[in-house]
């Protein structure tokens, strides 16, 4: 039995479709993936790339800043103030980003903005298929 | 000097007809806007309606933390409006609702001895208040016809600063509701404090069938923290938005009152400009037929009708 997955943005719902399993990170709980059936659950995501794998065996990605990740029934719901498809990524201007967050996160280790800055870029290169994906984990 | 004033009469109706071309214009341009500003405040609907599902499932969770944006204030002294209306005139009495309902809950506050503070959102808002020396906190501007969340959310971070800071007690949000395409009113709403999480929760009105059994990661209290800053963004966008439909609805109506003013100027001027050639021209015969009196000397009577039939002919 499929799913319904929804990526939920302030200003619109940005994806709509069917899928058999979606992978985020939520806060604390490090990678977790979602199949049909499971309990209810709500949780808070870091910056991480989150896949949905379609019932057409497609899988999409996309990069996710933060939010909240919502299963309920046979219903997953990805809130997210600021998640960009895959395709609309812009691979050159994450990495750049990640080269300023890291320097950042090197003059003070203890700057929240810089660590999450570190893990949205990331974020951003794991969706695009490029770059460490999810080997930092601060 | 005989058709002087039909000049200057047609003068004027031209120039009445160019503004009603552009009122109408307006008016047009803010119809397709209202249209689309409902959309927007339509398709960013999901977003709060899920944060306010997901508020209810903690609450059902018993989830009520100590949160800095819970914080209730026993005696309110210092409060932060944030007022939000125009970049632009020429909408009626929208951006003066608003600032009039501000400039009252202003004084009423200083009435009570209270501090204040503005958050000016909309050019308009920030001309009023600093040409009035009221004490401005901030202002924005430059987006209130198509608010984006990022303009939302830079308002939200300043009014979380102070409101996390302590340096205000309360912060009041004043705005256009829109009711619906006819009605629109300015309201003035509590901001922060945000209500106690089971008071969110009855207030969203979710089916209960959903609030069954939710784990939570990392905690409840923990989802909780997250979640509300996105709660305080997703409201103030909620407000931007629909201040921004009422906007452009009340533009729309003042400009169709223009349209349709000027249109009755134009026949108004017209029929006083047709009265006023008739006169010149009557005027003008007159003085022709005294002037071909004047000069006839009696005896000719049928070349003088002849003549004048001709002149009568030019004249007209």
């Amino acid at each position: 039995m499929a799913m319904q997955v929804e990526f939920v943005s302030p200003e619109d719902i940005m994806y709509s479709g069917e899928g058999t399993q979606v992978t985020a990170r939520t806060r604390g709980g490090g990678e977790i993936a979602f199949l049909t059936g499971h309990e209810p659950f709500i949780g808070s995501l870091v910056p991480c790339e989150v896949r949905v794998s379609e019932t057409s065996g497609d899988v999409k990605r996309f990069a996710v800043r933060g939010g909240f990740v919502s299963v309920n029934g046979s219903k997953v719901t990805v809130l997210s103030d600021a998640a960009v498809h895959a395709a609309d990524v812009d691979a050159a201007q994450a990495q750049a980003d990640l080269v300023d967050a890291e320097a950042a996160l090197e003059a003070d280790p203890s700057d929240p903005e810089a660590k999450i800055g570190v893990q949205w870029a990331n974020a951003r290169l794991a969706a695009v298929g490029s770059g460490t994906g999810h080997a930092t984990d601060h | 000097m005989p058709g002087g004033a039909e000049r200057i009469l047609r003068r004027r109706i031209g120039s009445v007809k160019n503004t009603k071309k552009i009122t109408r214009a307006m008016e047009l341009i803010a119809a397709t806007r209202v249209a689309r500003a409902q959309q927007r405040a339509k398709a960013a609907r999901p977003y709060s309606e899920q944060l306010t599902g997901v508020i209810e499932n903690l609450a059902a969770g018993g989830a009520d933390v100590d949160h800095p944006l819970l914080r209730q204030v026993e005696n309110v002294e210092r409060v932060a409006f944030v007022v939000c209306a125009g970049d632009r005139g020429l909408a009626g009495p929208y951006n003066s609702a608003v600032v009039r309902s501000a400039e009252r809950e202003i004084q009423a506050l200083r009435a009570d001895g209270g501090d204040y503070r503005i958050l000016a959102v909309g050019k308009k808002v920030n001309d009023y208040f600093s040409f009035r020396n009221y004490n401005i906190d901030s202002a924005y501007g430059g987006f209130t016809d198509n608010p984006t969340f990022e303009d939302a959310r830079a308002i939200a971070q300043r009014v979380r600063e102070l409101f996390d800071a302590g340096e205000v007690d309360q912060v009041e949000l004043i705005y256009t509701e829109f009711v619906s395409l006819g009605t629109q009113r300015a309201v003035v709403r509590r901001f922060l404090p945000l209500e106690p999480v089971t008071v969110m929760a009855e207030e969203g009105g979710g089916d209960a069938a959903a609030l069954a059994g939710f784990s939570f990661e990392p905690s409840a209290g923990g989802v909780l923290a997250d979640l509300l800053p996105r709660y305080v963004e997703a409201r103030l966008f909620t407000a931007l938005l629909d201040a921004a439909a009422s906007e452009h609805a009340n533009r729309q109506r003042a400009m169709k009152a223009a349209t349709d003013n000027a249109e009755e100027l134009i026949v108004k001027l017209s029929r006083a400009m047709n009265r006023a050639r008739q006169e010149a021209i009557t005027t003008e015969i007159m003085e022709i037929v005294g002037g071909a009196e004047a000069l006839g000397d009696g005896s000719g009577d049928e070349a003088e009708a002849v003549d004048l039939e001709r002149l009568l002919a030019q004249t007209n």
